[in-house]
Order: structure tokens, then sequence, then C-alpha cells
């Protein structure tokens, strides 16, 4: 785990919004700020390390239960707010560790805390709200779920830093039991295990892969040619369907996930006999 | 009422949970009217575990069947628990997904069609690791989509239960139904201790596990919508009645205000007792709907 998780995150936001605070009534580890990006007003969000958080397995930038319902809550608010107007982009900028790993978590159903933010999320997509993922350091398991993989495009830095996975090498080799060796060995041979963002990117299921020489201190030029990326995006997903078929559409995804293409053939025709 | 004093309710009860994936998802549908679609037949199996030396199995553990219950059109899809533990593989996700959306389209056309999800899982197959969280957030955005129409029901019976990025398809759900048998939750309790130490949680103290994840305590709670009894007829009873009941009025999942609210009154300087946490969630409710 990087002790930095959190900073690119900051970095970013405040890139963008020109600030790095959470809205009034807001925990301090959900970064909410609306500003232009090109010629929309834009939504960004985004969650940061708090080390002082009510819940105590949520203080190093983990996903817990305030992050979900404070996440659910700001982009509901504008998916309200747009309800008869012109849908604004939502922008999730995304550096997560993992969600929270704790008693009081599981009491208290974190489960429903994700699955809110997921519903808010995919459901402004659904409404025709763009929502842009942009992954600029970790995103992991249950985190990445709860915020940022409902989106309509997702796009990453091609960084050592940039991580999006299903559980931490650690634990994966753990459950597997395997070293963690063996899992890296592993992961430079099978595109889904590996935990190189360029090899996430084969699986076809990101927009784009962008280059920024240094996440933690981006140039002027740098923020200027990402917004402009965004805005792409944002262009890209107004002009596509509201669902989630591009992620299997890109050349990528016709190499890499042929098993799922093979299902949805063989069980629509079953479907409709 | 005599010859029940010599053969109490349990030993007449037709286990569920005894069940295989493919005997459970056959239970609910009207007679004569299902036929399993992608079976084992068609051999549509993962294609990341044989490079990894794993066994796959021809239905990759997820059974799919379409059908009549209580007179409308449903699909029931049911993940085999006994196989890589329930876990969530390209092919097994995308089965789940493909039915979903499916089932969106004939809703679309107008056919009334409904979906009933089986969990036993422990979420994502770190054998297929993104492929298998990919699909996961697939199968959410199905979830999100179907349950305009037509309602979503995820039961689960044990004794895998429900963890991990699969318990976020459960929170979506229109309906959750649970046993005794059955968990749900996001972290199990063995991660959890290995991520932060036996003192935040015991992965051996068994009655506390139940006594959080257990569906007796998430049906006391309202994270539930229904406790059914390891009584097959019972269970296909009630997920008829709530094929039959439709979409609800406002999901769970949607309900952002009320549960933001519990959250922010619950003191987290302390863990709770599950038996008291239930008063905790309860006279909160009773407040926010004096309010």
């Amino acid at each position: 785990m990087s002790e930095y998780t959190g900073v690119r995150g900051t970095v970013w936001f405040r890139a963008f919004t020109g600030h790095a605070s959470p809205m009034i009534g807001d925990p301090k580890s959900v970064l909410t700020g609306d500003a232009r990006l090109g010629s929309d007003h834009a939504r960004f969000l985004c969650v940061v390390p708090d080390p002082h958080a009510r819940f105590p397995c949520a203080r190093h930038g983990e996903v817990g239960q305030e992050e979900g319902y404070t996440l659910a809550a700001r982009v509901r608010e504008v998916v309200e707010h747009d309800k008869n107007t012109i849908k604004r982009p939502i922008i999730a900028i995304v550096d997560v560790k993992s969600q929270a790993y704790g008693r009081r978590e599981e009491t208290a159903a974190i489960f429903l805390a994700a699955a809110a933010a997921a519903d808010a999320y995919g459901s402004a997509r659904l409404a025709g709200h763009p929502v842009i993922t942009l992954v600029v350091g970790h995103a992991l398991s249950g985190a990445f779920l709860t915020h940022g993989y409902q989106a309509n495009r997702i796009l990453a830095f091609d960084d050592d830093g940039v991580m999006i996975h299903a559980m931490h090498k650690e634990a994966a080799a753990r459950v597997t039991r395997r070293s963690v060796d063996e899992l890296e060995k592993l992961a430079k041979e099978i595109a889904p295990m590996s935990y190189d963002i360029r090899d996430y990117a084969k699986l076809g299921l990101l927009h784009k892969l962008l280059h920024v020489e240094n996440p933690e201190k981006p140039s002027t030029q740098e923020i200027q040619t990402v917004q402009g990326e965004l805005g792409a995006a944002i262009a890209d997903a107004r002009s596509g369907p509201v669902d989630l078929r591009n992620r299997l559409e890109s050349t990528a995804a016709r190499e890499l996930r042929k098993a799922s293409i093979l299902v949805r053939t063989k069980l629509e025709a079953q479907w409709l006999e | 009422m005599s010859n029940q004093a010599y053969s109490p309710n349990f030993i007449k009860r037709r286990s569920f949970i005894e069940l295989n994936a493919r005997e459970r998802a056959s239970v609910f549908f009207d007679a004569g009217s299902s036929r399993e679609l992608l079976g084992p037949f068609d051999r549509v199996e993962s294609p990341w575990l044989p490079m990894q030396g794993v066994t796959p199995q021809e239905d990759d553990g997820c059974v799919v069947i379409k059908g009549k219950i209580a007179g409308q059109a449903a699909v029931v899809v049911a993940l085999e628990g006994a196989f890589q533990g329930g876990s969530i593989g390209e092919v097994s996700g995308q089965k789940m997904t493909a039915a979903l959306d499916l089932a969106c389209a004939d809703n679309e056309k107008g056919i009334l069609t409904s979906a009933v999800i089986l969990l036993e899982t422990g979420g994502v197959r770190l054998q297929e690791a993104n492929l298998g969280l990919a699909a996961i957030a697939e199968l959410m955005a199905s979830i999100l989509a179907l349950r305009k129409h037509a309602p979503v029901i995820c039961l689960t019976a044990g004794t895998v239960g429900c963890f991990g990025g699969m318990s976020l398809a459960a929170g979506l759900a229109s309906y959750v139904v649970m046993t005794r048998e059955a968990r749900l939750g996001m972290n199990g309790p063995e991660v959890i201790e290995q991520e932060n130490g036996v003192e935040e949680f015991d992965s051996s103290d068994r009655a506390l596990i139940w006594a959080i994840h257990g569906g007796e305590q998430r049906y006391a709670t309202g994270l539930a919508d229904a406790l059914v009894d390891d009584d097959t007829p019972q269970v296909a009873e009630v997920i008829r009645r709530f094929v039959s009941k439709g979409v609800p009025p406002e999901h769970r999942s949607s309900q952002v205000a009320l549960y933001r609210n519990r959250i922010a009154k619950l003191d987290t300087s302390r863990q709770w007792d599950p038996k008291e946490f239930r008063a905790l969630w309860t006279t909160n409710a009773s407040n926010e709907e004096n309010r």
C-alpha cells in the first residue's frame, strides 16, 4: 500500500476545481466541487484520507459508510437538480486503496453504503449524465465498485503508481495459496491477474490511457491536456448509449473478452428460441 | 395436532440449502414452464482456470433458467457455492449480466420479466481477478437498469452466504430474502482479522459472525425483506410473492438520506453488541418517522 494514497486525488481535484475542501456538512474524506470543464459545468468527486474520520477503520483513504453515503448524496443532488435541464458531467477522481475492513462497518451494513454510491453513479448514467472516471492512483476492489466503476467512460494514467485490481497482492496471494512471487509470475502471463495498468488496458475496459510525467506534480500544460481528454470522453459518452456495452465493443475487449462475447451471443440466441 | 407432536416441523421440511444450484433454481417455476439456458452441454467454460491448472466446470458454476413464476415471465440465475466458492469469473459473471439484460430488453418490449438471483458467493474469483471485478460492476449496472421495470430479487440461503463485491449486488436488489443459515456482508471475518487484527474481528468467534452477518440480524435491522426457514416450499412461496409484488416504491439503496442519518447518529468510538445494535438502528428509525 502506498503511503501516498490520497496525495494524487487531492492534487488532481485541486487542479480541476481550484480547491480541495469538502462541502458543508460532509466528512473531510469526500471532496466535492463544481467547476468549468470545456463548455460544461461539471461536478467533481474524490475520496481522500481523513486521519480523524469517525470510523477508525476508514482513516487511511478507505471507502466506508460515510464516504459511500456522501458520494451518493452529492451525485443524487446533481441528478435531481438537472432533472429538466442539460445533464451535467459527473467526474469521479479515483485514488482509493480499499473498502474499510471493520466490525462496525459490517454491523452497520457497509455493503448498503457502497451499493448506495454505485446506485447514485449508475442512476446518473442511466438518466443521461456523462459519468467519467479518472484513475490517478489506486482503484481497488470494493472501493472501485463504490466509486468509479459505474462510469460511462474510464480514463487512467499509464503510470506505475496506478493500479486497478480486485485485491492487493499480499491478500490475493494468501487467498489463492501462492507466494507473492508466484502470483507476480502468473500475473505476467494472465492479463486479468496483472497489477500493471498497461495489462489492464488490454481487457478493453478503459476508454483511454493518458500520460503525465509525474501525476503528483502535473504541469499546467498537462492539466489542460487531461481536461481536454475528459471533455472528449464526455462528448463520446453523450453520443453513445447509457449502458456499459462499450466495455465489450472495443478492439481490445474483442480479443481478451471473447468468452464474455460468446456467452452473450449464445444466451441471446437461446433466450429467443 | 397430535401428529405434530410426534413429527416436529423440521423433520417434515424439505431442505433448500441441501440442494445444488440447478435444483435450487428449478423450484420457483410454474409447472412445465421452464428451460435452462446455456447449460452444461453448451460447455462455455472459464478460459482462465485451465491456464492455472484449475479444472473448469461446464457451466462455470452459474445456472440460468427462464420460465414463468406466478404466471409471469422470469429468469432465475443461481450460483453454485460448491464450485470455486461461487466466485464470479468472466463466464459466470457474464451469464448473470446477459440474462438480466435480456430480461430488461423483454420489459422494454412490454413483456414484464422479473429476475431472481441466488447468491452463494465470496465475490470475485481471484484467478480471473480484474475480469471478475469488471463483471460485478457490469452486473450491478444491469440490476439498476432492470429494476426500473421489474423486481430483482436476491436470495441467499447458505451455507456460503454472499460476500465481497456481490454484497453490493444484493444491496441494489428490490428485495433480499435470507435464511437464518445465510450471511450477507462486504468483508468476511477472516479478511477483517487479516487486515485489522484479531481485536477488530475474531474470525474464530462463530456466534459473533452469525450475530452480525446472519439472516436473522439482517432481517431484524431491515436490511433483508424476508427471513425464511430452510424449507423449499416456503422459500419458493416467498419468492413467488415478491415476484407478484412488483417494483417497490423506492429501492433500499436509493434511500440515501434515511441511511446517512442513521450512520450519523451512531457512536463510532466503540464496538456495538449486535443485539444492542438492533435497538440503536431502529430507535433511529422511529425518530426519522416522527420527524
